[in-house]
């Protein structure tokens, strides 16, 4: 198998890459929109599951907002 | 509207594989037709950017051949990958999944339009990545008599790189609704109007509203993503599929509020940093 000048083989070097895409893509400069989805997730199927799916879908969009704004803010402050 | 059977906890025993290539027509499929349409518009506006770049500067033969390439490369991953994930992957998860991932991406979308509105992230200026990509391109090895493998190799990797995140788009959302057909055609329009359009100009276009169809699209993802991850994990949305233009709203309705707040709150900030400077 081809080593590059790392000494990591053609599929070693494939899977770094496809890793890179997708940490680039999801998560990338902005990882509290990555940990904010995953709260969101989490939160909605433990009402969907425990309490009522009305409760939900009532909690799912307002975590979406929130997480827009906190994410805005974050980025206001930096830029 | 979609039938009631899709909005059933799991998958039915018996419950026939969902189809693709069926190109099917209510609010879902309009929502997505546009999201798709906007996402590979703006796309493809940066992709032209370069694909004229080098064919200014390297020649236009190979910078066209380089585009056509990449589009048809783009075009092999949706038909190859498309079919295959709804044959292979059960519908809750695959709806999880791409939710997830339009959720996370869409939000990264309205982020940075909401940051360039209001002034806190510079715009997308195609007019300085022309310019820019013009003086690299320029400062290469001088371009042989026929093919140009520089100019290729520029134009192919500009339209692919900026085509993946519409093929991921396209395959997500065609994916997940059963409507990969629409969603591949809404994207291959956009790509072909554009493609149009930049041969009309023959140069970047730096006055298209790059910003807004960008913030468009996000809504529209986010609001898929919230969708569609929601109904994986158990949501019954009311309304069904009509849920998804009340979620467009909603969000757009919140993104016009925090732009107006901002735009408020960075028009006084400059007041106050005026009078300070006239004290």
């Amino acid at each position: 198998m081809p080593n590059s000048r790392d000494g990591a083989t053609l599929p070693a070097r494939w899977l770094r890459a496809f890793w890179h895409f997708w940490w680039d893509f999801l998560v990338g400069d902005t990882p509290e929109l990555f940990v904010a989805m995953l709260v969101i997730l989490g939160v909605t199927l433990l009402l969907a599951k425990g309490v009522s799916t009305t409760a939900a879908w009532v909690a799912m969009p307002a975590l979406v907002i929130a997480a827009l704004v906190a994410s805005v803010l974050r980025g206001r402050r930096a830029g | 509207m979609r039938s009631s059977l899709l909005l059933l906890p799991g998958p039915l025993p018996d419950a026939p594989r969902p189809t693709v290539d069926v190109v099917r027509v209510d609010s879902s499929a309009i929502v997505l037709m546009v999201a798709v349409f906007l996402a590979s518009a703006v796309e493809m506006i940066e992709a032209l950017t370069i694909v004229v770049a080098a064919g200014v500067s390297r020649g236009w033969r190979s910078a066209l051949e380089g585009g056509a390439a990449a589009i048809v490369v783009l075009g092999v991953l949706v038909a190859a990958l498309g079919p295959a994930i709804v044959r292979w992957v059960p519908i809750n998860s695959l709806r999880v999944v791409v939710g997830a991932i339009l959720l996370v991406f869409g939000l990264q979308w309205l982020r940075k339009a909401v940051l360039r509105a209001t002034g806190y992230k510079p715009k997308h200026d195609e007019n300085a990545i022309f310019a820019k990509q013009v003086e690299d391109l320029e400062g290469r090895e001088p371009r042989s008599s026929g093919r140009d493998p520089v100019g290729f190799a520029v134009a192919f990797k500009g339209v692919f790189l900026e085509g993946v995140e519409v093929v991921i788009i396209v395959l997500t959302l065609g994916t997940t609704d059963h409507n990969l057909g629409l969603a591949a055609l809404a994207a291959a329009a956009a790509a072909v109007i554009v493609a149009a359009i930049g041969v009309v100009v023959a140069r970047q276009l730096a006055g298209v509203p790059e910003n807004t169809m960008k913030m468009a699209v996000g809504l529209m993802l986010v609001s898929f993503g919230s969708f569609w991850s929601g109904e994986g994990i158990g949501v019954r949305w009311p309304g069904s599929d009509l849920a998804i233009p009340v979620l467009v709203a909603l969000y757009g309705a919140v993104t016009f509020i925090v732009v107006r707040a901002l735009n408020a709150q960075k028009a006084r900030e400059t007041r106050k940093v005026g009078r300070a400077e006239l004290a």
